[in-house]
Protein backbone atom coordinates (compact mmCIF):
# COMPACT_ATOMS: atom_id res chain seq x y z
CA UNK A 1 0.00 0.00 0.00
CA UNK A 2 1.63 3.36 -0.70
CA UNK A 3 1.94 5.93 2.07
CA UNK A 4 1.23 9.08 1.98
CA UNK A 5 4.01 12.46 2.42
CA UNK A 6 3.65 15.27 3.65
CA UNK A 7 3.30 18.39 0.92
CA UNK A 8 5.76 21.11 2.50
CA UNK A 9 5.04 24.52 1.46
CA UNK A 10 7.99 27.08 2.69
CA UNK A 11 7.72 30.60 1.71
CA UNK A 12 6.42 30.11 -2.04
CA UNK A 13 5.97 33.25 -4.18
CA UNK A 14 5.20 33.56 -7.55
CA UNK A 15 5.26 36.97 -9.32
CA UNK A 16 3.53 38.13 -13.19
CA UNK A 17 4.95 40.92 -14.05
CA UNK A 18 3.65 42.92 -11.08
CA UNK A 19 0.98 40.72 -10.00
CA UNK A 20 1.58 38.87 -6.65
CA UNK A 21 -0.26 35.81 -7.87
CA UNK A 22 0.78 34.12 -4.43
CA UNK A 23 2.62 35.36 -1.54
CA UNK A 24 5.38 33.64 0.64
CA UNK A 25 2.76 30.92 1.57
CA UNK A 26 4.25 28.39 4.32
CA UNK A 27 2.47 25.15 5.21
CA UNK A 28 2.11 21.51 5.55
CA UNK A 29 -0.78 19.43 4.51
CA UNK A 30 -0.62 16.63 6.58
CA UNK A 31 -1.23 12.21 5.02
CA UNK A 32 -4.21 10.61 6.46
CA UNK A 33 -6.58 13.06 5.70
CA UNK A 34 -8.66 15.11 3.16
CA UNK A 35 -7.28 18.33 3.09
CA UNK A 36 -9.44 21.35 1.37
CA UNK A 37 -7.51 24.51 -0.51
CA UNK A 38 -9.89 27.27 -0.54
CA UNK A 39 -10.34 30.53 -2.16
CA UNK A 40 -12.29 32.29 -4.62
CA UNK A 41 -11.43 31.68 -8.68
CA UNK A 42 -8.01 33.83 -9.35
CA UNK A 43 -6.97 33.90 -5.50
CA UNK A 44 -3.55 31.72 -6.75
CA UNK A 45 -4.97 27.73 -6.33
CA UNK A 46 -3.98 26.57 -9.66
CA UNK A 47 -0.54 28.32 -9.51
CA UNK A 48 0.53 27.18 -6.43
CA UNK A 49 -1.08 23.81 -7.46
CA UNK A 50 1.40 23.88 -10.18
CA UNK A 51 4.12 24.94 -8.77
CA UNK A 52 3.87 22.04 -6.20
CA UNK A 53 3.95 19.51 -9.52
CA UNK A 54 6.86 20.96 -10.96
CA UNK A 55 5.08 22.93 -14.01
CA UNK A 56 5.55 26.45 -12.96
CA UNK A 57 8.96 27.77 -11.58
CA UNK A 58 8.35 29.46 -8.17
CA UNK A 59 9.70 33.41 -7.98
CA UNK A 60 10.83 32.64 -4.44
CA UNK A 61 10.48 29.58 -2.16
CA UNK A 62 9.80 26.25 -2.41
CA UNK A 63 7.09 23.02 -2.40
CA UNK A 64 8.08 19.54 -1.74
CA UNK A 65 7.21 16.33 -1.18
CA UNK A 66 8.20 15.32 2.12
CA UNK A 67 11.39 17.25 0.79
CA UNK A 68 11.63 16.57 -2.42
CA UNK A 69 10.77 18.70 -5.07
CA UNK A 70 8.36 17.34 -7.84
CA UNK A 71 11.38 17.59 -10.27
CA UNK A 72 13.54 15.28 -8.05
CA UNK A 73 10.78 12.34 -7.59
CA UNK A 74 12.26 9.04 -9.20
CA UNK A 75 8.89 7.57 -9.77
CA UNK A 76 6.16 10.20 -10.19
CA UNK A 77 3.39 9.17 -11.15
CA UNK A 78 3.63 6.26 -8.23
CA UNK A 79 4.23 8.60 -6.30
CA UNK A 80 1.58 11.90 -6.85
CA UNK A 81 -1.28 11.53 -8.74
CA UNK A 82 -2.54 14.58 -10.29
CA UNK A 83 -5.46 16.03 -12.24
CA UNK A 84 -5.38 19.98 -13.13
CA UNK A 85 -8.74 22.10 -14.22
CA UNK A 86 -7.78 22.66 -17.55
CA UNK A 87 -8.03 19.49 -19.82
CA UNK A 88 -5.44 18.06 -20.88
CA UNK A 89 -6.54 15.99 -23.98
CA UNK A 90 -6.10 15.52 -27.30
CA UNK A 91 -9.91 14.92 -28.67
CA UNK A 92 -9.04 12.46 -31.49
CA UNK A 93 -7.37 9.66 -29.01
CA UNK A 94 -9.09 7.49 -27.04
CA UNK A 95 -9.22 7.35 -22.87
CA UNK A 96 -7.77 3.92 -23.01
CA UNK A 97 -4.90 5.30 -25.28
CA UNK A 98 -4.85 8.65 -23.50
CA UNK A 99 -3.72 6.50 -20.20
CA UNK A 100 -1.51 3.97 -22.16
CA UNK A 101 0.64 7.62 -23.27
CA UNK A 102 1.44 8.49 -19.93
CA UNK A 103 1.83 4.74 -18.17
CA UNK A 104 4.19 3.96 -21.19
CA UNK A 105 6.43 7.28 -19.97
CA UNK A 106 6.06 6.48 -16.09
CA UNK A 107 7.01 2.82 -16.80
CA UNK A 108 3.64 1.33 -15.17
CA UNK A 109 2.59 -1.92 -16.07
CA UNK A 110 0.46 -2.67 -19.00
CA UNK A 111 -2.70 -3.49 -17.16
CA UNK A 112 -2.47 0.11 -15.30
CA UNK A 113 -4.69 1.92 -17.75
CA UNK A 114 -7.49 -0.44 -17.89
CA UNK A 115 -7.41 -0.64 -14.11
CA UNK A 116 -7.94 3.39 -13.48
CA UNK A 117 -10.51 3.30 -16.01
CA UNK A 118 -12.51 0.48 -14.06
CA UNK A 119 -11.69 2.59 -10.70
CA UNK A 120 -13.64 5.67 -12.47
CA UNK A 121 -16.19 3.76 -13.80
CA UNK A 122 -15.29 4.71 -17.65
CA UNK A 123 -14.50 0.85 -18.73
CA UNK A 124 -17.55 1.18 -21.05
CA UNK A 125 -16.20 4.13 -22.48
CA UNK A 126 -12.48 3.15 -22.97
CA UNK A 127 -12.34 2.84 -26.89
CA UNK A 128 -14.41 6.20 -27.66
CA UNK A 129 -12.43 9.38 -28.50
CA UNK A 130 -12.25 11.38 -25.90
CA UNK A 131 -13.46 14.50 -27.92
CA UNK A 132 -16.88 13.59 -27.59
CA UNK A 133 -16.73 13.13 -23.97
CA UNK A 134 -19.09 15.10 -21.10
CA UNK A 135 -17.86 17.46 -18.81
CA UNK A 136 -18.17 14.66 -15.96
CA UNK A 137 -16.61 11.95 -17.89
CA UNK A 138 -13.53 14.18 -18.51
CA UNK A 139 -13.41 14.75 -15.19
CA UNK A 140 -13.27 11.04 -14.45
CA UNK A 141 -10.61 10.42 -16.94
CA UNK A 142 -8.61 12.95 -14.89
CA UNK A 143 -8.96 11.03 -12.14
CA UNK A 144 -8.46 8.07 -13.95
CA UNK A 145 -4.91 9.93 -14.53
CA UNK A 146 -4.22 10.57 -11.05
CA UNK A 147 -4.81 7.34 -10.20
CA UNK A 148 -2.48 5.61 -12.72
CA UNK A 149 0.05 4.74 -10.34
CA UNK A 150 -1.79 4.10 -7.37
CA UNK A 151 -0.10 6.95 -5.71
CA UNK A 152 0.38 7.73 -2.05
CA UNK A 153 -0.44 11.28 -2.93
CA UNK A 154 -3.75 12.97 -4.74
CA UNK A 155 -3.56 16.11 -5.81
CA UNK A 156 -6.79 17.47 -7.56
CA UNK A 157 -7.42 20.87 -9.17
CA UNK A 158 -11.81 21.40 -8.80
CA UNK A 159 -11.97 17.74 -8.88
CA UNK A 160 -16.21 18.53 -8.21
CA UNK A 161 -16.39 20.56 -10.78
CA UNK A 162 -18.72 19.26 -13.61
CA UNK A 163 -20.02 16.02 -11.60
CA UNK A 164 -23.31 15.48 -11.46
CA UNK A 165 -25.26 14.14 -7.56
CA UNK A 166 -24.13 10.58 -8.19
CA UNK A 167 -20.47 11.33 -8.96
CA UNK A 168 -20.01 14.29 -6.01
CA UNK A 169 -21.03 11.11 -3.93
CA UNK A 170 -19.05 8.87 -5.21
CA UNK A 171 -15.94 10.80 -5.54
CA UNK A 172 -16.53 12.37 -1.52
CA UNK A 173 -16.55 8.06 -1.02
CA UNK A 174 -12.79 7.53 -2.71
CA UNK A 175 -11.51 10.57 -1.99
CA UNK A 176 -12.68 10.13 1.83
CA UNK A 177 -10.69 5.88 1.30
CA UNK A 178 -7.87 6.86 -0.09
CA UNK A 179 -7.29 9.15 2.88
CA UNK A 180 -8.09 6.37 5.24
CA UNK A 181 -5.63 4.09 3.97
CA UNK A 182 -3.09 7.16 5.32
CA UNK A 183 -2.64 8.85 1.39
CA UNK A 184 -2.08 12.47 1.83
CA UNK A 185 -5.57 14.31 -0.17
CA UNK A 186 -5.29 17.87 -1.12
CA UNK A 187 -8.41 18.88 -3.45
CA UNK A 188 -8.81 22.39 -4.33
CA UNK A 189 -12.07 24.54 -4.90
CA UNK A 190 -13.62 28.06 -5.19
CA UNK A 191 -17.13 26.62 -3.08
CA UNK A 192 -16.56 25.66 0.55
CA UNK A 193 -20.33 24.14 0.28
CA UNK A 194 -19.18 21.78 -2.75
CA UNK A 195 -16.13 20.13 -0.35
CA UNK A 196 -17.77 20.48 3.20
CA UNK A 197 -18.72 16.77 3.28
CA UNK A 198 -15.31 15.20 1.78
CA UNK A 199 -12.83 17.56 3.74
CA UNK A 200 -11.21 17.36 7.22
CA UNK A 201 -8.97 20.54 7.11
CA UNK A 202 -8.76 23.62 5.07
CA UNK A 203 -6.92 25.71 4.02
CA UNK A 204 -8.25 29.04 3.06
CA UNK A 205 -6.18 31.46 0.32
CA UNK A 206 -7.32 35.10 -0.86
CA UNK A 207 -5.31 37.05 -3.16
CA UNK A 208 -2.33 34.81 -3.04
CA UNK A 209 -1.95 34.61 0.58
CA UNK A 210 -3.29 32.33 3.14
CA UNK A 211 -5.88 33.49 5.59
CA UNK A 212 -7.24 30.60 7.23
CA UNK A 213 -6.21 26.93 8.18
CA UNK A 214 -7.54 25.02 10.74
CA UNK A 215 -10.02 21.93 11.07
CA UNK A 216 -13.06 22.09 8.89
CA UNK A 217 -15.01 22.89 12.25
CA UNK A 218 -12.70 25.92 13.27
CA UNK A 219 -14.54 27.99 10.66
CA UNK A 220 -17.98 27.01 12.49
CA UNK A 221 -16.95 30.68 14.58
CA UNK A 222 -20.51 32.25 14.06
CA UNK A 223 -21.20 34.88 17.46
CA UNK A 224 -24.25 35.65 16.51
CA UNK A 225 -26.91 33.44 17.24
CA UNK A 226 -30.39 33.69 15.70
CA UNK A 227 -33.53 32.20 16.56
CA UNK A 228 -36.58 32.21 14.18
CA UNK A 229 -40.00 31.34 16.12
CA UNK A 230 -44.16 31.22 15.15
CA UNK A 231 -46.95 31.12 17.45
CA UNK A 232 -51.10 32.43 16.71
CA UNK A 233 -50.47 35.05 18.52
CA UNK A 234 -47.40 36.76 17.36
CA UNK A 235 -47.93 40.21 19.01
CA UNK A 236 -47.96 38.50 22.38
CA UNK A 237 -45.19 36.41 21.74
CA UNK A 238 -42.84 38.80 20.73
CA UNK A 239 -43.70 41.03 23.41
CA UNK A 240 -42.76 38.20 25.91
CA UNK A 241 -39.73 37.46 24.54
CA UNK A 242 -38.76 41.65 24.05
CA UNK A 243 -39.49 41.64 27.98
CA UNK A 244 -37.14 38.90 29.09
CA UNK A 245 -34.55 41.01 27.92
CA UNK A 246 -34.19 39.67 23.65
CA UNK A 247 -34.06 42.01 20.99
CA UNK A 248 -37.13 41.29 18.82
CA UNK A 249 -37.41 41.98 14.44
CA UNK A 250 -40.47 41.06 12.89
CA UNK A 251 -40.47 38.35 9.83
CA UNK A 252 -42.96 37.13 7.19
CA UNK A 253 -43.65 34.23 8.91
CA UNK A 254 -42.72 34.77 12.94
CA UNK A 255 -40.56 36.80 14.96
CA UNK A 256 -36.42 36.99 14.49
CA UNK A 257 -34.66 36.99 18.15
CA UNK A 258 -30.80 38.08 18.24
CA UNK A 259 -28.34 36.23 20.44
CA UNK A 260 -30.54 33.42 22.07
CA UNK A 261 -31.14 29.64 21.97
CA UNK A 262 -34.17 27.82 20.78
CA UNK A 263 -34.12 26.00 23.89
CA UNK A 264 -34.37 29.42 26.32
CA UNK A 265 -36.86 30.95 24.29
CA UNK A 266 -38.81 27.82 24.22
CA UNK A 267 -39.21 27.62 27.49
CA UNK A 268 -40.17 32.06 27.65
CA UNK A 269 -42.82 31.06 25.60
CA UNK A 270 -43.94 27.56 27.47
CA UNK A 271 -43.75 29.84 30.98
CA UNK A 272 -46.26 32.27 29.19
CA UNK A 273 -48.39 29.48 27.69
CA UNK A 274 -47.89 30.37 24.08
CA UNK A 275 -48.48 27.19 21.91
CA UNK A 276 -45.21 27.52 19.02
CA UNK A 277 -46.08 26.72 15.52
CA UNK A 278 -42.50 27.33 14.66
CA UNK A 279 -39.07 26.73 16.65
CA UNK A 280 -35.66 26.95 15.31
CA UNK A 281 -32.12 28.34 15.53
CA UNK A 282 -30.40 30.21 12.65
CA UNK A 283 -26.55 29.90 12.57
CA UNK A 284 -24.08 32.02 10.45
CA UNK A 285 -22.84 29.53 8.59
CA UNK A 286 -19.58 28.10 7.57
CA UNK A 287 -20.19 29.83 3.81
CA UNK A 288 -20.73 32.76 5.30
CA UNK A 289 -17.32 32.65 7.73
CA UNK A 290 -15.43 31.43 4.57
CA UNK A 291 -17.21 34.21 2.01
CA UNK A 292 -16.18 36.88 5.37
CA UNK A 293 -12.71 34.92 5.36
CA UNK A 294 -12.29 35.39 1.35
CA UNK A 295 -13.80 39.13 1.21
CA UNK A 296 -12.24 42.48 0.53
CA UNK A 297 -11.49 42.45 3.95
CA UNK A 298 -8.67 39.60 3.40
CA UNK A 299 -6.88 38.56 5.95
CA UNK A 300 -8.29 37.98 9.79
CA UNK B 1 6.20 -3.81 -6.53
CA UNK B 2 10.02 -2.65 -7.75
CA UNK B 3 9.32 1.33 -8.49
CA UNK B 4 9.17 2.53 -12.25
CA UNK B 5 11.84 4.27 -13.84
CA UNK B 6 11.84 7.17 -15.94
CA UNK B 7 14.35 6.92 -19.14
CA UNK B 8 15.02 7.87 -22.32
CA UNK B 9 13.47 4.50 -23.31
CA UNK B 10 10.03 5.49 -22.03
CA UNK B 11 10.02 8.56 -23.38
CA UNK B 12 10.55 7.03 -26.43
CA UNK B 13 7.98 4.47 -25.91
CA UNK B 14 5.28 7.23 -24.69
CA UNK B 15 5.90 8.88 -27.66
CA UNK B 16 5.38 6.43 -30.16
CA UNK B 17 1.86 5.56 -28.76
CA UNK B 18 1.27 9.42 -28.68
CA UNK B 19 1.92 9.81 -32.42
CA UNK B 20 0.41 6.39 -33.28
CA UNK B 21 -2.95 6.89 -31.34
CA UNK B 22 -3.96 9.70 -33.16
CA UNK B 23 -5.38 9.95 -37.14
CA UNK B 24 -2.76 12.56 -38.31
CA UNK B 25 0.52 10.12 -39.12
CA UNK B 26 -1.41 7.94 -41.88
CA UNK B 27 -3.50 10.83 -42.79
CA UNK B 28 -0.16 12.58 -43.77
CA UNK B 29 1.00 9.14 -45.00
CA UNK B 30 -1.83 9.02 -47.16
CA UNK B 31 -1.40 11.91 -49.07
CA UNK B 32 2.19 12.10 -49.27
CA UNK B 33 2.26 8.99 -50.97
CA UNK B 34 -0.43 10.06 -53.30
CA UNK B 35 1.30 12.95 -54.04
CA UNK B 36 4.23 11.60 -54.34
CA UNK B 37 2.84 8.76 -56.69
CA UNK B 38 1.38 11.64 -58.98
CA UNK B 39 4.38 13.76 -59.70
CA UNK B 40 6.62 10.96 -60.05
CA UNK B 41 4.66 9.11 -62.30
CA UNK B 42 3.56 11.86 -64.46
CA UNK B 43 7.24 13.00 -64.74
CA UNK B 44 8.13 9.97 -65.73
CA UNK B 45 5.64 9.27 -68.51
CA UNK B 46 6.63 13.24 -69.81
CA UNK B 47 10.20 12.57 -70.04
CA UNK B 48 9.79 9.07 -70.77
CA UNK B 49 7.38 9.28 -73.22
CA UNK B 50 8.66 12.05 -74.85
CA UNK B 51 12.38 11.00 -74.95
CA UNK B 52 13.81 11.38 -78.48
CA UNK B 53 10.54 12.89 -79.93
CA UNK B 54 11.05 15.68 -77.86
CA UNK B 55 12.70 19.12 -78.18
CA UNK B 56 14.01 21.30 -75.74
CA UNK B 57 16.19 19.87 -72.64
CA UNK B 58 17.21 15.87 -73.10
CA UNK B 59 18.12 14.69 -69.80
CA UNK B 60 20.13 11.57 -70.33
CA UNK B 61 18.08 8.17 -69.90
CA UNK B 62 20.38 7.00 -67.24
CA UNK B 63 19.61 9.47 -64.66
CA UNK B 64 15.93 9.60 -65.29
CA UNK B 65 15.53 6.76 -62.72
CA UNK B 66 16.87 8.69 -59.91
CA UNK B 67 14.90 11.93 -61.18
CA UNK B 68 11.90 10.56 -61.02
CA UNK B 69 12.31 8.27 -57.77
CA UNK B 70 13.45 11.72 -56.35
CA UNK B 71 10.21 13.15 -56.25
CA UNK B 72 9.77 11.44 -52.98
CA UNK B 73 12.09 13.76 -51.30
CA UNK B 74 11.63 16.69 -53.45
CA UNK B 75 7.96 17.02 -52.98
CA UNK B 76 7.42 14.79 -50.22
CA UNK B 77 9.59 16.22 -47.79
CA UNK B 78 6.93 18.78 -46.31
CA UNK B 79 5.45 15.72 -44.94
CA UNK B 80 7.32 14.67 -41.99
CA UNK B 81 8.09 18.07 -41.69
CA UNK B 82 3.95 18.63 -40.75
CA UNK B 83 4.49 15.28 -38.89
CA UNK B 84 7.16 16.81 -36.55
CA UNK B 85 5.98 20.12 -36.24
CA UNK B 86 2.14 18.82 -35.29
CA UNK B 87 3.71 16.47 -32.73
CA UNK B 88 4.98 19.14 -31.14
CA UNK B 89 2.63 22.05 -31.63
CA UNK B 90 -0.27 19.80 -30.64
CA UNK B 91 0.98 19.66 -27.28
CA UNK B 92 0.93 23.44 -26.51
CA UNK B 93 -2.69 23.83 -28.16
CA UNK B 94 -4.35 20.83 -26.50
CA UNK B 95 -2.07 21.81 -23.27
CA UNK B 96 -1.01 17.77 -23.08
CA UNK B 97 2.28 19.20 -21.63
CA UNK B 98 0.75 19.28 -18.70
CA UNK B 99 0.25 15.16 -17.90
CA UNK B 100 3.70 14.72 -20.25
CA UNK B 101 5.69 16.72 -17.60
CA UNK B 102 4.03 14.95 -14.67
CA UNK B 103 4.54 11.93 -16.13
CA UNK B 104 8.41 12.53 -16.84
CA UNK B 105 9.84 16.02 -15.13
CA UNK B 106 12.59 15.76 -16.72
CA UNK B 107 11.97 18.26 -20.14
CA UNK B 108 14.89 17.37 -21.71
CA UNK B 109 14.30 13.33 -21.54
CA UNK B 110 10.90 14.35 -22.86
CA UNK B 111 12.03 16.43 -25.90
CA UNK B 112 15.18 14.08 -26.86
CA UNK B 113 12.30 11.07 -26.71
CA UNK B 114 10.13 13.16 -29.32
CA UNK B 115 13.31 13.77 -31.53
CA UNK B 116 13.99 10.17 -31.82
CA UNK B 117 10.44 8.89 -32.33
CA UNK B 118 10.11 11.65 -34.74
CA UNK B 119 13.56 10.68 -36.70
CA UNK B 120 12.71 6.72 -36.89
CA UNK B 121 8.58 8.39 -38.31
CA UNK B 122 10.46 10.53 -40.72
CA UNK B 123 12.58 7.36 -42.07
CA UNK B 124 9.00 5.39 -41.95
CA UNK B 125 7.62 8.29 -44.40
CA UNK B 126 10.73 8.61 -46.08
CA UNK B 127 10.18 4.43 -46.91
CA UNK B 128 6.97 5.25 -48.02
CA UNK B 129 7.33 8.25 -50.29
CA UNK B 130 9.79 6.36 -51.91
CA UNK B 131 7.70 2.89 -52.16
CA UNK B 132 5.01 5.59 -53.83
CA UNK B 133 8.09 7.02 -56.40
CA UNK B 134 9.53 3.96 -57.19
CA UNK B 135 6.72 1.71 -57.39
CA UNK B 136 4.74 4.30 -60.13
CA UNK B 137 7.78 5.71 -61.19
CA UNK B 138 9.20 2.28 -62.01
CA UNK B 139 6.47 0.66 -63.67
CA UNK B 140 5.62 3.67 -66.06
CA UNK B 141 9.78 3.66 -67.16
CA UNK B 142 9.85 0.21 -67.46
CA UNK B 143 6.40 0.34 -69.58
CA UNK B 144 8.25 3.30 -71.84
CA UNK B 145 10.64 1.11 -72.79
CA UNK B 146 13.18 3.24 -70.12
CA UNK B 147 15.66 0.67 -67.71
CA UNK B 148 14.72 1.60 -64.50
CA UNK B 149 17.70 0.42 -62.76
CA UNK B 150 16.35 -1.03 -59.97
CA UNK B 151 19.61 -3.45 -59.93
CA UNK B 152 21.62 -0.45 -59.58
CA UNK B 153 23.75 -0.38 -55.94
CA UNK B 154 23.62 3.45 -56.69
CA UNK B 155 19.75 3.14 -56.62
CA UNK B 156 19.61 1.88 -53.60
CA UNK B 157 22.55 4.04 -51.92
CA UNK B 158 20.04 6.55 -53.10
CA UNK B 159 17.24 4.75 -51.03
CA UNK B 160 19.53 5.01 -47.88
CA UNK B 161 19.93 8.54 -48.32
CA UNK B 162 16.28 9.25 -49.38
CA UNK B 163 15.32 7.99 -46.22
CA UNK B 164 18.24 9.79 -43.82
CA UNK B 165 17.03 12.50 -45.59
CA UNK B 166 13.31 12.50 -44.50
CA UNK B 167 14.24 11.55 -40.94
CA UNK B 168 15.92 14.95 -40.28
CA UNK B 169 13.25 16.71 -42.08
CA UNK B 170 10.97 15.32 -39.49
CA UNK B 171 13.54 16.34 -36.81
CA UNK B 172 13.53 19.86 -38.21
CA UNK B 173 9.38 19.67 -38.23
CA UNK B 174 10.37 19.21 -34.48
CA UNK B 175 12.55 21.83 -34.00
CA UNK B 176 10.20 24.34 -35.99
CA UNK B 177 7.49 23.45 -33.49
CA UNK B 178 9.39 24.30 -30.22
CA UNK B 179 9.96 27.62 -32.04
CA UNK B 180 6.77 28.19 -33.13
CA UNK B 181 4.22 26.16 -30.50
CA UNK B 182 1.41 28.50 -32.63
CA UNK B 183 -0.03 25.43 -34.40
CA UNK B 184 -1.65 27.36 -37.04
CA UNK B 185 1.68 29.53 -37.22
CA UNK B 186 3.89 26.70 -37.61
CA UNK B 187 1.46 24.98 -40.51
CA UNK B 188 1.81 28.36 -42.75
CA UNK B 189 5.68 28.75 -41.90
CA UNK B 190 6.37 25.15 -43.02
CA UNK B 191 3.93 25.47 -46.20
CA UNK B 192 5.04 29.27 -47.05
CA UNK B 193 8.68 28.46 -46.94
CA UNK B 194 8.97 24.91 -48.50
CA UNK B 195 6.35 25.78 -51.19
CA UNK B 196 7.09 29.46 -51.98
CA UNK B 197 10.11 31.12 -50.11
CA UNK B 198 13.09 28.37 -50.17
CA UNK B 199 12.14 27.70 -54.30
CA UNK B 200 12.27 31.07 -55.10
CA UNK B 201 15.31 32.25 -52.89
CA UNK B 202 16.90 29.21 -54.76
CA UNK B 203 16.27 30.55 -58.16
CA UNK B 204 17.15 33.64 -57.46
CA UNK B 205 20.23 32.99 -55.44
CA UNK B 206 21.63 30.96 -58.54
CA UNK B 207 22.05 34.30 -60.54
CA UNK B 208 25.18 35.51 -58.89
CA UNK B 209 28.00 33.26 -57.41
CA UNK B 210 28.82 34.44 -54.03
CA UNK B 211 24.54 34.11 -53.53
CA UNK B 212 24.65 30.97 -54.55
CA UNK B 213 27.35 29.80 -52.55
CA UNK B 214 25.28 31.34 -49.51
CA UNK B 215 22.07 29.37 -50.96
CA UNK B 216 23.05 25.87 -51.01
CA UNK B 217 23.47 25.76 -47.11
CA UNK B 218 19.61 26.18 -47.46
CA UNK B 219 17.70 22.86 -46.00
CA UNK B 220 15.97 22.32 -49.53
CA UNK B 221 19.51 22.95 -51.23
CA UNK B 222 21.08 20.75 -48.70
CA UNK B 223 18.59 17.99 -48.68
CA UNK B 224 19.05 17.60 -52.65
CA UNK B 225 22.74 17.26 -52.14
CA UNK B 226 21.99 14.30 -49.65
CA UNK B 227 19.87 12.71 -51.63
CA UNK B 228 22.10 13.46 -55.16
CA UNK B 229 19.06 13.99 -57.17
CA UNK B 230 16.21 16.08 -57.51
CA UNK B 231 14.35 18.09 -60.23
CA UNK B 232 15.71 21.03 -58.77
CA UNK B 233 19.41 20.16 -59.40
CA UNK B 234 18.38 18.89 -62.79
CA UNK B 235 17.18 21.83 -63.38
CA UNK B 236 20.46 23.97 -62.19
CA UNK B 237 22.90 21.76 -62.96
CA UNK B 238 23.76 20.53 -59.09
CA UNK B 239 24.85 21.74 -55.75
CA UNK B 240 28.22 22.48 -54.35
CA UNK B 241 27.47 20.04 -51.01
CA UNK B 242 28.39 16.25 -51.18
CA UNK B 243 25.99 14.24 -49.94
CA UNK B 244 27.73 14.01 -46.01
CA UNK B 245 27.57 17.86 -46.01
CA UNK B 246 24.18 18.09 -46.77
CA UNK B 247 23.34 15.74 -44.16
CA UNK B 248 25.23 17.96 -41.85
CA UNK B 249 23.32 20.59 -42.78
CA UNK B 250 20.27 18.97 -42.44
CA UNK B 251 21.23 17.58 -38.95
CA UNK B 252 22.36 20.98 -37.78
CA UNK B 253 18.83 23.09 -38.78
CA UNK B 254 17.29 20.10 -36.50
CA UNK B 255 19.72 20.31 -33.63
CA UNK B 256 19.89 24.01 -33.73
CA UNK B 257 16.37 25.07 -33.62
CA UNK B 258 15.25 22.15 -30.91
CA UNK B 259 17.77 23.56 -29.16
CA UNK B 260 16.87 27.27 -29.02
CA UNK B 261 13.27 26.00 -28.79
CA UNK B 262 14.00 23.83 -25.73
CA UNK B 263 15.06 27.01 -23.52
CA UNK B 264 12.28 29.57 -25.44
CA UNK B 265 9.39 27.41 -24.85
CA UNK B 266 9.81 23.73 -23.78
CA UNK B 267 11.03 25.04 -20.80
CA UNK B 268 8.72 27.70 -19.78
CA UNK B 269 6.22 27.34 -17.38
CA UNK B 270 3.12 25.02 -18.37
CA UNK B 271 -0.68 26.29 -18.11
Amino acid sequence: MPTGVPLEFSGLSKRFGTVAAVSDLTLTVEPGQVTGFLGPNGAGKTTTLRMLLGLTRPTSGQATFGGTAYSALPSPLTTVGASLEAASFHPGRSARNHLAVYARAAGLPKTAPDAALERVGLSAYANRRVGGYSLGMRQRLGLAFALLGDPGVLVLDEPINGLDPEGIKWIRLLLRGMAAEGRTVLISSHLLSEVQQTVDEVVIISHGSLVHRGELSSLDVSDSKQVQVNADDRDRLAEVIRSAGYEVSSLRSGVLVENAEAGEIGRLAFEAGIPLTALSQKRTGLEESFLTLVGEEGAL
Amino acid sequence: MSRPRTSVATAIASETTKLLTTRLWWVLAVIMAGYVALCAGGIAAILGGLGSAASGPQIPEAQLPLLVYSFATSVGYVFPVLLGALAVTSEFRFQSLTPTFLAIPRRGLVLTGKLVTLLVAGAAFGAIALAASMGVGAGILAAVGVDPLLGEPEVWAFVGRSILAMALWSAIGVGLGTLVPSQVAAIVIVLAFTQFVEPLLRLGASFTDWSAQVAQYLPGSASDALVGSSIYTAMSGGTGLVWWQGGLVLAAYALVTTVIGFFTSWRRDVS
